[in-house]
């Protein structure tokens, strides 16, 4: 069994924020971490290598700075890191970056009782769509938000989390499923899984290693193959500075009470 | 049927929106995705139309969105379509939709529509922009919202004002940006939206009465559905309204000492602002301390009640995406400088746990 995991090395948009002065945001400035929900995919990956033995192979698009989250990667545990890599995929949006993933998992072979594991969206686009749409391209079903994952010979029950419950369902492998962190507590790499990575093949594959599969197409990938296009970004207004009240609790408490009445919202 | 191409973007007309339905009930977004849809349809000049699929007798629900302002229900039936699989609910889709080719399809966000959008966006070779907030299709709408909500120096700005592109604007990198998306040379022009954040219209019976509604029964291959749903469970959880409530308290980091007093302040402060309920910044969901389904902010909800109390809340980007819309706003924080301030209407500096009950004191006394 092949577990694929699909990884994003994303800015982390938790901390400080550097901007340019165009708006936009300054990603070389900021921290990189590994994309969270696609921890609690590796994690669940990593599971199921131990419970049912398997090849865990990491899979990124990104520039090559990239590498250094893969050696995490293969530090974790994950067996292989293939990072897909290349001017040509660049200004892909979901519909092309999910095109060129497929094209690198059919080009690595995808087979009976294979698995790709995703997190369900990255913190920088928030767009839960690359998951998806691997799948539609490889023809695979898919199971979203999981909670729980179990596996049965070929069969997986997975629980799909909802807004107001959950729901079981059962796949037969291959297909996909996207995880989130109820799934499970990403571990954490050891001194000896630092060594042991060095040893762990780590691949690049660029346009010309992909451009014969099928889904590789100039108008399928990156900025000219994306359907999508940003028209305008722009900072939402400031808004006016409002109104400190001072005062001791009792007076700051009292001033608001008469104010909020004087506006009739009590 | 004609051979689908999405590129050939002047065969497409008409707004549709898919409307989501579980045990056979329609969800609120539906209603909020047909009142903003009735605004794009009368933007273009074109019709709305409602899609919606589920299992036998679900066109009884159809006629309802037709109050909101769809002109026309398509209503697929089928056992099939009565609990959502992907396979089936994107083969059904996709197929009308190449079969009638419609320019926009908006779906809501929820976890059911962000599994089916990006499927069927994939298989239509077209784009689809996830968790919008705001839409337009004429120009001279999306400049005035631009004018209004942005730092964009609109006057000195040429925009093409003939564009007929729907204009998509959702958060981007962690709510720290806004982001007009479009999708110029394919559609349809598909977009999820977010829950709560677009207005529902009135409902007007005569415009129910008025509405079409046409039933399709589709073919579905049960050889085409490889998954197979065991069970749906409802988790009997207290409903936390966040989204539909006139007032809402939420706490944040500087509650984490006594989260249970500072959640029983809350919601005594909500119901003397008039009745509410308590929400939660995300630090507090994520450290274990509050359920999920308060978070207010960029990965939780939406709100914008009439009045929003932040009680120890920071007020990070994320946070304020999720409540600067607030019709007024009060802020409670220990520390002056912290960015909460700058979106609020009223700051008071203060310990929460001293501060609160003396507000809730106060407002009853006024009362």
């Amino acid at each position: 069994m092949k577990i694929y995991v699909c990884v994003k090395q994303v800015p982390d948009t938790s901390g400080v924020v550097a901007v340019n002065p165009d708006g936009t945001m300054n990603r070389a400035k900021m921290p990189t971490i590994i994309n969270p929900d696609d921890l609690n995919a590796m994690e669940a990956a990593l599971q199921l290598k131990e419970s049912e033995g398997a090849t865990v192979v990491a899979v990124s698009m990104g520039p090559p700075q990239a590498m250094e989250m893969m050696r995490e990667l293969l530090a974790m545990g994950a067996d292989e890191a293939v990072l897909v890599s290349g001017r040509e995929f660049g200004g892909s949006d979901t519909f092309a970056t999910s095109q060129i993933i497929a094209g690198a998992i059919h080009h690595m072979g995808i087979g009976e009782g294979d698995l790709i594991l995703c997190g369900r969206q990255a913190i920088d686009g928030d767009t839960a769509q690359v998951g998806p749409q691997i799948a539609e391209k490889l023809h695979l079903p898919q199971v979203t938000y999981a909670t729980d994952i179990k596996k049965d010979g070929d069969t997986y029950t997975v629980r799909r989390a909802l807004e107001d419950g959950y729901m079981n369902i059962q796949v037969k492998s291959p297909c996909l499923i996207t995880c989130i962190k109820e799934l499970n507590e990403p571990r954490y790499m050891t001194v000896a899984g630092v060594f042991e990575a060095d040893d762990k093949p780590l691949t690049i594959l660029d346009y010309p290693a992909l451009k014969d599969e099928p889904l590789i197409e100039a108008d399928t990938i990156g900025l000219k193959g994306s359907p999508t296009n940003i028209f305008k970004s722009f900072n939402p207004p400031v808004k006016g500075q409002g109104e400190m009240i001072p005062g001791t609790e009792k007076e700051m408490a009292a001033a608001l009470a008469e104010k909020l009445s004087a506006k009739h919202v009590i | 049927m004609a051979e689908y191409n999405s590129s050939l973007i002047e065969e497409f007309s008409d707004i549709w929106v898919f409307c989501e339905q579980r045990d056979g009930k329609l969800m609120p977004t539906d209603y909020e995705l047909i009142s903003e849809g009735r605004k794009l349809a009368d933007q273009r000049g074109s019709k709305l139309v409602g899609l919606l699929l589920g299992g036998e007798g679900i066109e009884k629900a159809a006629g309802e969105l037709g109050g909101y302002g769809a002109d026309k229900i398509i209503v697929c039936e089928d056992p099939a379509l009565a609990v959502y699989t992907n396979e089936a609910y994107t083969n059904v889709v996709c197929d009308i939709v190449m079969e009638r080719k419609p320019e926009v399809l908006l779906i809501g966000a929820s976890n059911i529509g962000r599994d089916l959008g990006p499927r069927c966006a994939a298989r239509l070779h077209t784009g689809l922009t996830a968790d919008c907030t705001h839409l337009d299709i004429d120009m001279n709408t999306y400049v005035d919202f631009l004018d209004k909500n942005s730092n964009v120096d609109v006057a000195n700005t040429d925009f093409k004002m003939d564009d007929v592109n729907m204009k998509m604007t959702r958060p981007a990198f962690g709510g720290h940006l806004m982001a007009t998306i479009i999708c110029p040379r394919f559609r349809p022009c598909m977009a999820t939206v977010r829950p709560g954040v677009l207005k529902k219209a009135d409902f007007d019976q005569a415009k129910a009465d008025a509405c079409e509604v046409e039933v399709v029964r589709p073919a579905i291959n049960a050889a085409d559905i490889h998954e197979k749903v065991l069970e749906v469970v409802k988790e009997a959880k207290e409903v936390v309204d966040l989204i539909g409530a006139d007032v809402v308290v939420s706490i944040g980091n500087g509650a984490s000492k006594d989260v249970e007093t500072a959640k029983k302040l809350a919601q005594e402060l909500a119901d003397a602002l008039g009745g509410g309920v308590v929400g939660s910044s995300r630090a507090l969901v994520d450290a274990g301390l509050m359920d999920a389904d308060r978070q207010v902010g960029q990965t939780g909800k939406t709100v914008h009640p009439k009045v929003y109390v932040a009680l120890g809340i920071s007020g990070a980007i994320q946070h304020k995406a999720g409540m600067q819309n607030s019709e007024l706003i009060i802020a409670v924080n220990k520390n002056e400088t912290e960015p909460i301030f700058e979106v609020a209407d009223y700051g008071l500096v203060g310990d929460l746990f001293k501060v609160v009950p003396e507000m809730i004191e106060a407002i009853k006394a006024v009362k």
